[in-house]
């Protein structure tokens, strides 16, 4: 794999060799993320956010063993265990409160990740799989999320498993079986607290096991840049290490300090008042809402109120899976054989339409359900779903792309590599970046 | 083939939100929200600054224990502080031999089991013991005040101005809305989430509680003073969390500049 002017692993010294002989790790890490592999030199700080998401589960996985080391996943004692956590384990409020806000900084970091995806065309062929490995990741980790925010058993958690265990209902015929049978009762209790904390201390090891076939996959045509253009020889691309690791470096720093400033000044911003409340199942709160990055899909949930051949509830359902679901079609969906929206002025202008949507079906989505809120969230839950189905597709056939560069390195010299957000690559004046 | 399917996938998304988005725009054309009283005079909590705000706060140890004073003498009567240890109080300035006393004092005993006889016993609380449950026997369901201050929005400024909050119902109230007047047996607070609340006021005259430090005692300081009380129970690590907070965040500081000096100095020769 890799360009044929990537540098080979030499082993230096008598014990590098005799480990290189019989174990050749260290070839493996050198070839992966180290001098071994060719990186286009353009790539700007939005290709950043893929090392601090590995660094964001990586945080997930130390603090969460260390939790789980002191937590009871019991309904009787589940609460209690985490304000002891809190109070009488060393370090302990450290620990939760960086498990916690670790989950928002993970999602902030993948969604940034993810719409970095969508703009510079990263999905594209040769891609594809890289594209859908990273879907399956986000679907575990939302998977993941959720169950951790049962865990501490307070009315949110509480009731946001009643909620979403609640989704299985909507199958028809079958439904509530399947919920009975998913939570092992009528309700969450112990039995679903349990199976819960069992999945959500398995599941990051999966999203790890994935991660590594995801950057495998990366690893068959190289990373993207931001022209989109193929490299077509070494002078479009500098080593892994020492150029990203020492731009990765930086990333992870004020990825750490805004980081620290929730964990040490606001850590519970993010999240809601009432899971200090313990769980109470005969008294609902006043507006269940989940977590923030959870808020643009309740608001596709909850824009589907008329029951139209299918009950409302399912309708709802179905496009709230829908509207990730299809994000595994979109390598097809856009058929655009320019992958970099500073070359497509039509795309590019929906994609800003598209990061407004999704920002306003976020608000909705943590907003009570009053109806200006619900009018808002079905008209722009119309257009994420229209974005992705009908305008794509239409866009990709009528399009006429800007001309591209000839080559990375072209793009680069004439200041148009894209690497600063004031130069995007467009023939002619440089227009301002939105 | 996958553009057609997608188009008639989404187009029947797009359909059935445009018959919910008709049904809503109808409704609520034919049938307005009429706003309620909650809505209309329901306060955001007032303005409370505290020591222990802001990057540096710390709590004030001589206002913590006038509040506990306060809790003592007019909460505990109602409300547990059940995730809160009498060893706890050492935070609070007071030495281990004053903490010692203050749990053996305490009015409600820890309950226990006699070893030998199997009966039910009452015994002096000790430092190790959390604060007892308070067994309310009245109407309502005061709740437990460990984390109070975390469990409300603004809880710190929530507590205090739900203290200082009571009030007649304006008449303005019932004019608009002659159904919300407050049951009997709730008191009027319209800092409360329902605007009727069932805590009768706890505070009602200046020099209910005596300030042993001889600060005054008014309605105002108590409420003052228990809430920043009920902020250190419901975090007590806080001073602690600030502090190394500092200190992380400078040593992020120096080391993303060192970062990004090593960033540019690799990247120096190379056009990007």
């Amino acid at each position: 794999m890799s360009f044929p002017w990537a540098k080979h692993y030499a082993p230096q010294n008598g014990f590098t060799k005799w480990i290189d002989e019989r174990l050749p790790l260290p070839r493996l890490v050198y070839g992966a993320v180290g001098a071994g592999y060719p990186v286009p030199r353009n790539l700007n700080y939005f290709w950043n956010f893929g090392v601090l998401a590995g660094a964001a589960l990586g945080i997930q996985i130390i603090t969460g063993i260390v939790l789980a080391m002191h937590y009871a996943a019991n309904g009787g004692v589940a609460f209690d265990s985490v304000e002891h956590i809190m109070r009488d384990v060393n370090a302990g409020w450290f620990l939760r409160y960086a498990h916690a806000n670790g989950a928002s900084m993970f999602f902030i970091v993948v969604y940034i990740h993810i719409f970095r995806g969508l703009y510079y065309g990263s999905y594209k062929a040769p891609r594809e799989m890289i594209w859908l490995l990273g879907v399956t990741i986000f679907l575990l980790m939302m998977a993941t999320a959720f169950m951790g925010y049962v865990l501490p058993w307070g009315q949110m958690s509480f009731w946001g498993a009643q909620v979403i265990t609640g989704f299985f209902s909507a199958i028809p015929v079958v439904g509530e079986t399947i919920r009975i049978w998913l939570l092992g009762g009528y309700a969450p209790d112990d039995a679903a607290l349990n199976r819960f904390f069992s999945l959500h201390y398995l599941l990051p090891f999966v999203i790890a096991g994935v991660i590594i076939m995801h950057i495998w996959a990366l690893h068959i045509p190289g990373s993207n840049n931001p022209t989109g253009v193929d490299v077509k020889g070494e002078q479009d691309t500098v080593p892994f290490h020492p150029y990203y690791t020492a731009k990765d470096g930086f990333g992870l720093g004020i990825f750490l300090l805004i980081f620290a400033c929730l964990i040490f000044f606001a850590p519970n911003y993010l999240g809601h008042p009432d899971n200090y409340v313990p769980a109470n199942p005969l008294q609902t709160p006043a507006h269940i809402v989940p977590e923030w990055y959870f808020w643009p899909f309740y608001a596709i949930l909850r824009a589907f109120t008329v029951d139209f051949i299918l009950p409302a509830k399912l309708w709802g359902v179905l496009a709230m899976f829908g509207s990730i679901l299809l994000l595994f079609f979109l390598p097809w969906l856009d058929s655009s054989p320019v992958r970099s929206s500073n070359y497509r002025p039509v795309y590019r202008t929906f994609f800003w339409v598209l990061v407004a949507d999704v920002l306003i079906l976020g608000y909705c989505g943590g907003s009570p359900a009053e109806p200006v809120y619900v009018i808002l969230s079905q008209i722009c839950a119309a257009y994420y779903f229209a974005h992705f189905l009908i305008i794509l597709p239409i866009i990709a056939r009528t399009e006429r792309p800007r001309p591209l560069p000839n080559s990375i390195t072209e793009a680069v010299l004439a200041g148009k590599g894209g690497t600063s957000p004031m130069h995007t690559a467009v023939s002619g004046s440089p227009v301002p970046a939105e | 083939m996958i553009r057609y399917i997608s188009w008639a996938v989404g187009a029947a998304f797009v359909f059935v939100l445009a018959l919910a988005l008709f049904s809503s725009v109808s409704g609520l054309i034919t049938d307005p929200v009429a706003p309620t009283a909650t809505e209309e005079f329901h306060k955001h909590p007032k303005e409370l600054s505290l020591a222990s705000n802001g990057f540096f706060g710390t709590y004030d140890q001589r206002q913590l224990q006038r509040g506990l004073q306060v809790y003592k003498e007019v909460c505990a009567n109602c409300h547990s502080l059940k995730h809160v240890a009498f060893r706890d109080l050492t935070q609070l300035g007071y030495s281990a031999g004053q903490v010692k006393k203050f749990a053996a004092d305490w009015a409600v005993k820890a309950v226990d089991i006699d070893p030998k006889s199997g009966d039910k016993v009452e015994r002096p609380n000790t430092p190790a013991d959390k604060f007892p449950t308070v067994y309310y026997p009245g109407l309502g369901n005061p709740p437990d005040l460990s984390l109070i201050t975390k469990a409300r929005h603004e809880g710190t400024a929530y507590t205090y101005s739900l203290l200082t909050g009571y009030a007649d119902q304006p008449a303005e109230l019932l004019k608009k809305f002659p159904d919300a007047k407050t049951p009997d047996g709730l008191y009027y607070n319209p800092y409360f989430a329902n605007l009727n609340i069932a805590m009768p006021p706890p505070l009602t005259q200046d020099g209910q509680v005596t300030y042993l430090d001889g600060t005054k005692s008014t309605v105002d300081q108590n409420a003052k003073d228990v809430s920043a009380f009920l902020t250190w129970a419901a975090e007590p690590n806080l001073p602690a969390r600030h502090g190394a907070g500092i200190a992380v965040v400078l040593f992020l500081l120096v080391f993303s500049a060192l970062a990004y000096g090593a960033y540019q100095n690799i990247w120096r020769d190379i056009k990007h």
